[in-house]
């Protein structure tokens, strides 16, 4: 039994213990009963527990997803050089964009320039039985092109990238609300032991187009910091703070907690106060973690033949190391795995930035796919490939794309997405969604319904309002879901 | 002890008292509508039955008695005063039918039946409405006065509910209280020891004096006050870049201190800069409108940034002063609160005037320095001002002097205006750069800019008579620094200038150009320019000597001016005829000319004569007008234009500039912070359709107080700020007093008097003791808004001073401490947590304000911002150990020991913080070497404390520094074997040791034994993560 095992295993038999005594005073029971009763259980959340097992109990719908693989393509992807043929633009090159397309919409840097067509700059072919045209840069993902659910129809409300993001991430443009791993964490718990609900991994790509995130995309909110996303970091120690001080050794540290977690209880026989109970747990948490997550991150293990499926080295920090760093974390029961890809902001040079991207991106999404597959964690893990906006029809500096949210693609697979099915579409010349457009709270809104969650029911009570991920409005879409 | 746990916590009582209100912990004998009823209806029914008028279901409204009277679209009556059973409201919650069910199945919301039995009895006893709580005017009952108010309200509250206050806590831990209350930092083991043993009657009134005497008290108000407002270092946008803003918070500071009266505080804030002759204080203090979110994404769109802007600005006002979630009405009439869209652009329309850029970077701001700064910068000012005088005159002989050069310029522009400028027949660059031919015969170049060019510019008008030719630079708005050239200081090098004849005829010839001149020629400042300045000759040389030297102007650009050749004799031209004049521009660079215009002239006179600068278009213009046609502003503005340039004024002139440099220079050294400036032309302000920026169809709105609190007045001028700030602190507005009440209230008690501290709307809370509310509020505002006077009211009142531990009756009776009958316990803010570290320490710096410091932060952590990369330099010396309250706030990654504890990132305004209990905390408590190196300053501290020698007597005294007591004899046994253990492995492992003892900057005292010293350190590391030690109880 590995030291690890053995931690795991003593502490499963002290919650064991301690449950059977009635010891858990902030324990399972009291927290579900609690959010039974009261819906807006947040202030018990605040106060930790050993274990979170979230307000949404019972399920409102049998779930087909139990987690999610997010993958944040940041920068904005032109739906024209990746998943959105449109031959009609091509014939269009050059020539200026007609009104009737462009009228009474947002435009970002284009603002009051003139208006060309600008052609795919990118071959697309057929993939798969179903005949799916992509960008043949991206043939891995071509390869399970059958297994996707294809989106063709997606819209935002947002047209710069902090705010975009926001509106992706939490449903509105205001900070101060709660990321979708947040509500879900919140709504659903997690079922890793040792390691947060919602993890967050970055990667940049070789063009350099470095847009900024900041951690709120990642913030719980008004949610208790329980919720936040974790950011796992490539270089340095993975969670801030990890490491122990130089010169500190494991056992020593253990030494430091033993005797602070010894000292609060001792203090707790005069006081009485159920929250030194959760800061025990807290600390046990801590120390566990600070040998979970290097475990986590350590990817020497993995056979050559993963590595060289995603097409990664151990360390190099890349999108498919992230791929399969997220594999790793599904596998340990997180419920929300967020990975941001940034560079896709092609201004200019979309055909030469949008062939790094390829590189990067096409194995490792397909290797996710496979290995999730494999392992069978497929079928019970959404993968959504989205980001925060697309990009324009019209050229920008003669050889780029802006800015775009009137029509994009993202897609998802695994966890109950209907696989080979391309919904909606954008108008001859890309522009706009014209059949089935979706929006970001309908996106939303069925992912919430595949993770067995009606999204106007998983709400908390914010400035008077009963506050949603889907804000007031937000539609399940049936054709996305088997 | 394995059993004291089996009492259950969690007991049907407990979950009885999350389902009630606080006010229904008591019987109460009579429905109250405020109380019991009102909240009922607004959580379950407003959303399709209140005040939104676009969203009235049924017609039916339930927030107004005289429209639930009447009959709704359904012909029946929802409320029937007296007769529940005759009441539709009473059928529809009640009735099995899901078709008539109400709450609707679709709003998931669920009528108790406890809630269904109030609404029954409500109804029976009259269905009487009373307007919301936080709407009447606050009204003051009789009770004693001072403090022991709030003893009689809170105890009328608790003999009601038959339970006995808790007795008065010990004096250690009602002394640690008020500290961590008053300043943030816990009292040293002398200060306990002292009051435990001061016998005076008035012992606790003097420890409170002292503590609000004490600079830390404005401090530690401040850091509520900082969240509320969101005060930030950074824009918070996109590239989250700093801006200047911490005098701001220095002024937070110094008005609590000061005991700034909160209505002033509240004017200076909102509108400092509208005050009479505003002080530097009042205009920091403007700067609270200039706290919120900013962007300089590209690509942002103005009027989009202008609509978050105003809808940031009125969230704001609404959770600072008003406890108003107006924010909701951004899109729709407020579904709950009787707040409509009109009202929320109208408060917008206040802000319409401050002057800011919409997408960009800020503005540095106004310089404000300290009171030394303040002298020199007088020095300098004194400076200015004699040489101002001095300048000012009188000068004799300039009037005289002024009228001869008015003669010779008007000579000079009529000979000008002789030269003539043909239209070019064509304009073309060597290398690709666009020539575009203008109608003012001018040729402005766009396109690409290489770095050396040749323009050839070809005429072909037929000038009869050719005797000398100029060329004329001019600056245009599309050129770098205005042009007239190119480069990106808006200079240009002309290095070679020819003028060739070409004849259908004869070959062609070029001419012989001579007596070069130019309006100003550059100096030059290197050695490989064989003229010593950038001369007019060196362009007509043939470059003989050397390409690369020619014609530039700095730094005389952005203005009009000229070279003038005349060519060796007067040429006769042919009708068919053409010039060709080439530009040779061979400096490198981008040294090229941006718009230019060629002249001629057939008069030899005219070609020999000097060239003088030309005078900027606005002066030409009133010297070509007739001297008796000049009004007294276009002479005086000719006068000063002279002067300028009046040569023997020369001297003073230099002066005067060398002055206002020096002082100028003097104020790029002091600190800025941004300010409201009033713009000329408030924005224009529309109420925006459902808060879409994109339609532009919205009725206009001027500024104008909330409707439902203020009757509308009709005022002769515009509102401006000052008359909002001027409202808000009137004892016409309800809201304010309470608002403020309420938060201290929250800080000295762990919860506010009305729980949801952002929001006194009908979503909102009633207060659990709402007379206590009322009387406090009407005492602080009687008193002249004295905050301090609040604060003694409630710290010197019994209920504050009770013991925090409650029994198990008790805690399961009323588990939120609404009765307040104990008093709370919480973990302490992010900012304290970090002082009671550095303080124990011996780190801790005592500085109050300045520049935000730079604690230790992981590298890394601010991987992910750009616009640009940023290096996070750690500060050094004494401002690494600044309080926590003074931490670099970056909204988008605020520090990450502070963010741990909940500190809020400050991105939208904050009433109150989570108190969350993570594993994070145990990470930064434990390895953030911030903390390492506190605990190890903490052991220093340990191991030279006076009069201690042994390990038990060390443990003990470090026991009492920490937590003012001595540790029982398990507890002290516990951390000697901590002591001991890692004593002896530090001892075998001296290495490890030393690296451990090196963390962070300052160093330790060299003469301690590395063993024992780091032993006591992972000792401090324990004590300093003990719940205790982070517990304010």
């Amino acid at each position: 039994m590995s030291p690890i095992q053995e931690l795991l295993q003593a502490r499963q038999q002290r919650q064991t213990r301690r449950v059977f005594l009635g010891q858990a005073s902030q324990g399972l029971g009291a927290l579900a009963l609690a959010s039974l009763l009261r819906p807006d259980a947040v202030r018990a959340a605040t106060s930790g527990s050993d274990h979170w097992e979230g307000v949404v109990n019972p399920m409102h719908f049998a779930p087909k997803a139990r987690r999610v693989i997010w993958l944040t393509q940041a920068g904005g992807p032109s739906h024209l050089e990746t998943f959105d043929p449109k031959p009609k633009l091509a014939e269009m090159h050059g020539q200026p964009m007609p009104d009737s397309f462009t009228k009474g919409r947002q435009i970002a840097q284009l603002q009051g320039q003139k208006l060309l067509c600008y052609g795919p700059q990118l071959k697309f072919q057929k993939f798969g039985r179903n005949g799916i045209e992509l960008c043949e840069l991206f043939p891995q993902i071509g390869s399970v092109a059958d297994e996707i659910c294809w989106i063709r129809s997606m819209t935002t409300e947002a047209i710069n990238h902090d705010p975009a993001h926001m509106f992706m991430n939490t449903g509105s443009q205001i900070a101060g609300r709660p990321s979708m791993g947040s509500w879900l964490t919140y709504g659903l718990g997690s079922d890793a032991r040792n390691l947060p609900g919602f993890v967050v991994l970055t990667s940049l790509g070789r063009g350099g187009q470095n847009q900024p995130i900041a951690a709120r995309q990642w913030a719980p909110g008004f949610l208790p910091s329980r919720f936040q996303g974790v950011h796992l970091r490539g270089k340095g120690d993975p969670v801030l703070y990890l490491g122990n001080p130089d010169g500190i050794t494991r056992s020593r540290q253990k030494d430091v907690v033993d005797t602070v977690n010894r000292l609060n209880r001792e203090h707790d026989a005069v006081v009485d106060d159920p929250e030194i109970a959760t800061r025990i747990t807290q600390y046990e948490m801590a120390f566990q973690m600070q040998a979970s997550v290097p475990e986590l991150m350590d990817l020497s293990a993995e056979p050559r033949s993963i590595l060289e499926l995603y097409g990664c080295q151990p360390g190099d920090g890349s999108f498919a190391s992230n791929c399969l760093l997220a594999r790793r974390l599904a596998e340990r029961g997180v419920r929300f795995i967020q990975l941001y890809h940034k560079d896709w902001d092609h201004h200019g040079g979309v055909k030469q930035g949008v062939e790094f991207k390829a590189q990067e991106v096409d194995r490792a999404a397909m290797a996710l796919i496979t290995d999730l597959r494999q392992r069978d964690l497929l079928r019970d893990t959404l993968i959504v490939w989205a980001g925060e906006f697309g990009r324009t029809p019209m050229s920008q500096g003669g050889d780029g794309r802006d800015h775009h949210n009137a029509g994009f693609t993202v897609w998802m697979c695994g966890g109950g997405a209907r696989p080979g099915t391309v919904y909606g579409a954008t108008d001859e010349l890309g522009y706009a969604a014209v059949e089935n457009p979706i929006d970001v709270h309908d996106l939303h809104a069925t992912m919430l319904r595949l993770l067995g969650i009606e999204h106007t029911r998983l709400s908390v009570k914010f400035q008077g309002l009963d506050a949603r991920l889907t804000g007031i409005a937000g539609r399940v879409v049936p054709e996305l879901m088997t | 002890m394995l059993f004291r746990r089996r009492q259950p916590r969690h007991s049907a009582l407990r979950v009885a008292g999350f389902l009630l209100p606080a006010a229904m912990l008591v019987a109460a004998p009579k429905v109250d509508f405020n109380r019991d009823i009102r909240p009922v209806l607004s959580d379950n029914c407003f959303a399709c039955h209140g005040p939104d008028a676009s969203k009235v279901k049924g017609g039916l409204r339930l927030d107004d008695r005289d429209r639930a009277l009447q009959p709704a679209k359904s012909g029946k009556v929802a409320l029937v005063p007296g007769k529940p059973e005759a009441s539709e409201l009473i059928f529809r919650i009640q009735t099995a039918d899901a078709d008539d069910r109400m709450p609707p199945a679709e709003s998931h919301k669920t009528l108790t039946p406890a809630q269904k039995d109030l609404l029954r009895r409500w109804i029976a006893e009259g269905a009487e409405y009373k307007g919301h709580w936080a709407y009447a005017k606050p009204a003051r009952i009789d009770a004693p006065p001072g403090p022991a108010a709030v003893d009689f309200f809170v105890g009328r509250r608790l003999a009601e509910a038959g339970i006995k206050p808790a007795p008065e806590a010990d004096r250690r831990t009602l002394l640690r209280r008020l500290s961590w209350d008053l300043s943030g930092l816990p009292p040293t083991p002398e200060e306990i020891a002292a009051f435990e043993n001061d016998p005076s009657p008035d012992a606790y009134e003097r420890r409170v004096e002292a503590l609000l005497a004490s600079p830390r008290y404005g401090e530690r108000m401040a850091l509520p006050w900082l969240d509320a407002v969101r005060f930030a270092d950074t824009i918070g946008y996109h590239s989250d870049t700093p801006r200047n803003i911490w005098p701001y918070r220095d002024y937070v500071i110094r008005a609590f201190n000061r005991n700034m009266p909160f209505d002033q505080f509240t004017r200076e804030q909102l509108a400092g800069d509208l005050l009479p002759n505003p002080t530097l204080d009042q205009k920091v203090a403007s700067g609270f409108n200039r706290l919120l979110l900013t962007t300089e994404e590209g690509g942002a769109q103005a009027r989009d940034y202008e609509a978050r802007y105003l809808t940031d600005r009125v969230r704001a006002v609404g959770s600072v002063w008003l406890g108003q979630t107006i924010g909701c009405a951004q899109c729709h009439d407020h579904k709950f609160d009787p707040i409509t869209s009109r009202d929320f652009y109208s408060m917008g329309a206040f802000f319409a005037d401050v002057s800011e850029a919409i997408v960009g970077a800020r503005e540095p701001g106004m310089p404000v320095p300290d009171d030394d700064q303040s002298v020199v910068l007088a020095l300098h000012e004194r400076d200015v001002a004699a040489l101002q005088r001095e300048w000012d005159g009188p000068h004799p002989g300039l009037s005289n002097r002024f009228e001869n050069w008015q003669d010779a310029e008007r000579a000079r522009i009529l000979a000008d205006a002789l030269w003539v400028a043909p239209k070019a027949a064509s304009a073309t660059s060597a290398e690709g750069a666009e020539l575009r031919i203008r109608d003012d015969a001018s040729i402005l170049v766009a396109g690409k800019n290489p770095e050396r060019d040749t323009y050839v510019v070809r005429f072909t008008n037929g000038i009869p008579h050719l005797a000398g030719l100029q060329v004329e630079v001019l600056p245009d708005d599309s050129l770098p620094s205005k042009g007239p050239g190119r480069a990106g200081n808006g200079n240009f090098v002309l290095t070679e200038l020819t003028v060739r004849v070409e004849s259908p005829s004869a070959p062609a010839r070029t001419l012989n150009l001579r007596n070069p001149r130019a309006s100003i020629e550059q100096a030059s400042h290197v050695d490989t320019n064989p003229y010593g300045r950038w001369s007019a000759a060196s362009a007509v040389d043939g470059d003989t000597r050397g390409e690369t030297a020619g014609w530039a102007i700095l730094p005389q650009v952005g203005r009009p001016q000229r070279l003038r050749v005349t060519t060796e004799r007067v040429e006769s031209l042919a009708p068919d005829d053409a010039l060709v004049v080439e530009l040779r521009q061979r400096h490198g660079d981008g040294h090229n000319l941006g718009r230019f215009r060629i002249q001629w002239t057939g008069d030899s006179g005219l070609a020999d004569a000097a060239v003088a600068e030309s005078a900027p278009a606005e002066i030409a213009s009133l010297l070509r007008t007739p001297p008796g046609a000049l009004d007294d502003a276009g002479r005086s503005r000719l006068f000063e234009y002279y002067k300028e340039t009046d040569p023997q004024l020369a001297p003073l002139r230099q002066r005067l500039a060398a002055a206002r440099k020096a002082k100028s220079d003097f104020e790029a050294t002091l600190p800025r912070t941004l300010v409201t400036m009033r713009a000329d032309a408030p924005r224009v302000v529309r109420i925006l359709p459902r808060g879409n920026w994109m339609i532009e169809t919205g009725e206009e709105v001027a500024p104008a107080l909330p409707a439902f609190l203020a009757p509308q007045r009709t005022a002769p001028a515009r509102l401006t700020r000052l008359d909002l700030a001027d409202w808000i602190v009137s004892p016409e507005n309800p809201l304010t007093a309470r608002v403020i009440v309420n938060r201290v209230w929250r800080q000295f008690f762990g919860t506010g008097l009305s729980k949801v501290a952002d929001d006194f709307g009908a979503q909102g809370e009633p207060p659990s003791h709402p007379e206590l509310l009322d009387w406090l509020a009407c005492e602080f505002r009687d008193s002249g808004w004295d905050l301090k006077h609040l604060v003694r009211l409630i710290v010197l009142s019994g209920t504050y001073r009770q013991d925090s531990k409650a029994s198990r009756e008790l805690m399961a009776r009323d588990p939120d401490n609404r009765l307040l009958a104990r008093q709370g316990r919480w973990r302490i803010e992010a900012e304290l947590v970090r002082d009671q570290a550095l303080s124990l320490g011996g780190l801790l710096v005592a500085d109050i304000g300045g520049p935000s410091a730079k604690p230790y932060q992981p590298p890394g952590y601010w991987e992910n911002l750009n616009f640009p990369v940023r290096d996070y330099d750690a500060s050094p010396g004494a401002q690494q150990y600044r309080r926590g309250l003074y931490t670099w706030w970056q909204r988008s990654y605020v520090h990450p020991s502070l963010l741990a504890f909940d500190a809020p990132t400050r991105e939208e305004c904050a009433a109150e913080r989570n108190r969350s209990n993570i594993p994070q905390q145990a990470l930064v408590l434990l390895n953030d070497p911030s903390y390492v190196e506190a605990a190890r300053g903490f052991a220093v501290r340990i191991l030279k404390a006076p009069a201690t020698e042994g390990d038990a007597a060390r443990a003990d005294w470090a026991w009492r520094q920490v937590l003012g007591r001595a540790p029982s004899a398990s507890e002290r046994k516990t951390v000697l074997a901590l002591l001991e253990k890692h004593r002896s492995e530090f001892r075998s492992d001296p290495e490890s040791a030393g690296r451990f003892l090196k963390m962070g900057a300052t160093p330790p005292p060299p003469d301690l034994d590395a063993a024992s010293l780091a032993a006591w350190t992972d000792v401090a590391r324990a004590l300093l993560s003990l719940h205790e030690t982070l517990t304010r109880s």
